[in-house]
């Protein structure tokens, strides 16, 4: 049975969405894309160095005719500034879409949820694609949702943490209530973590330290996509309940 | 004219954001633009005229994910 991730009109071919920062280089971070099958990966917007104009440029090593660009708005603090970046990535002509950022703090990088909030507001009517990074909490979810997120990018962890999902009880509760897509991003450490996102039911998960950190980080992008494919697998398969005493697998008829 | 280009000085006898782009060499299809706050649209590109003392800011994209 297909079970494409569809976002406003625009099928995705993975449910493994991948960040291109931390990479030894170009070149590690085009095979890592490729082994994690991913068709969308995100990118920062930043100023190009004038001193060196004929420095390689990431999209040279990932072609945007075959992966879905996300430009994301990392690093803006200011609702000003998030919609700068985001208009201005919308004119590098390479997607409607944005990956929404105002962080609220550096020592942990949450996000300014009432900043957010406004941003999404802004640029949804201008006719962005909004995908708003947020807490995992449910009420927010659902405010960005209103003011026209097109999906909502719940954190697991601390970006970069790599500490997990830590509360998947909300993630849950996201989950029931949102009617947007919900994809976890930030906080996966390891293939567990993203396939633990799946189970839940998210959408999605969007990686980038994990892989990008990882000794191998080749081999940990290809652990990745088999873990959301899993994930996924999983939760539409439905597990069993959890029960305190054993449940013998084996009849007991024909027993000596 | 002198303008000040990713908050550098840059002296230029170029007159459109076109032919700064040309002289710089920077591919167009790759950036985006803003004078003085307004994010410029790439079919003004040839036409839109540059003053002295603008402020212009060419910005690409690189690799990254999230927060930073």
């Amino acid at each position: 049975m297909e079970d494409k991730l569809i976002i406003r009109g625009i099928e995705f071919n993975s449910r493994l969405w991948i960040g291109t920062g931390k990479y030894r280089d170009f070149e590690e971070t085009a095979k890592a894309v490729e082994a994690s099958g991913a068709d969308v990966v995100t990118v920062a917007v930043r100023r190009v160095n004038i001193t060196d104009r004929r420095s390689e440029n990431l999209l040279d090593y990932i072609d945007p005719k075959k992966y879905k660009i996300l430009p994301n708005t990392a690093g803006c603090y200011t609702v000003e500034d998030a919609l700068r970046y985001a208009r201005l990535a919308r004119e590098a002509d390479v997607s409607e879409m944005v990956k929404l950022e105002v962080i609220g703090d550096e020592r942990t990088l949450f996000p300014d949820v009432t900043g957010l909030l406004k941003a999404t507001e802004i640029l949804a009517k201008e006719g962005f694609i909004v995908f708003p990074y947020t807490n995992d909490d449910p009420v927010m979810a659902k405010r960005l949702e209103d003011a026209g997120a097109a999906a909502v990018m719940p954190l697991g962890a601390p970006i970069g943490s790599g500490l997990g999902i830590r509360n998947p009880f909300n993630i849950k509760i996201i989950l029931e209530s949102a009617k947007v897509p919900v994809i976890v991003d930030a906080g996966v450490g390891t293939a567990s973590d993203a396939n633990i996102a799946m189970e839940l039911g998210c959408d999605a998960v969007l990686i980038n330290t994990a892989i990008a950190g990882a000794k191998d980080p080749i081999t940990m992008a290809e652990a990745m996509k088999h873990a959301v494919i899993a994930g996924r697998l999983a939760c539409r398969a439905g597990r069993i309940p959890r029960k305190l005493y054993a449940t013998a697998s084996s009849p007991i008829e024909g027993m000596l | 004219m002198r303008l000040k280009v990713n908050g550098k000085e840059y002296e230029t006898k170029t007159e459109t954001i076109l032919q700064l782009l040309r002289e710089m060499e920077i591919m167009q299809g790759r950036v985006a633009i803003e004078v003085n706050l307004d994010v410029i649209k790439k079919t003004d590109y040839e036409n839109y005229r540059l003053q002295d003392g603008d402020n212009v800011e060419i910005v690409y994209f690189v690799g990254g994910g999230n927060g930073r």
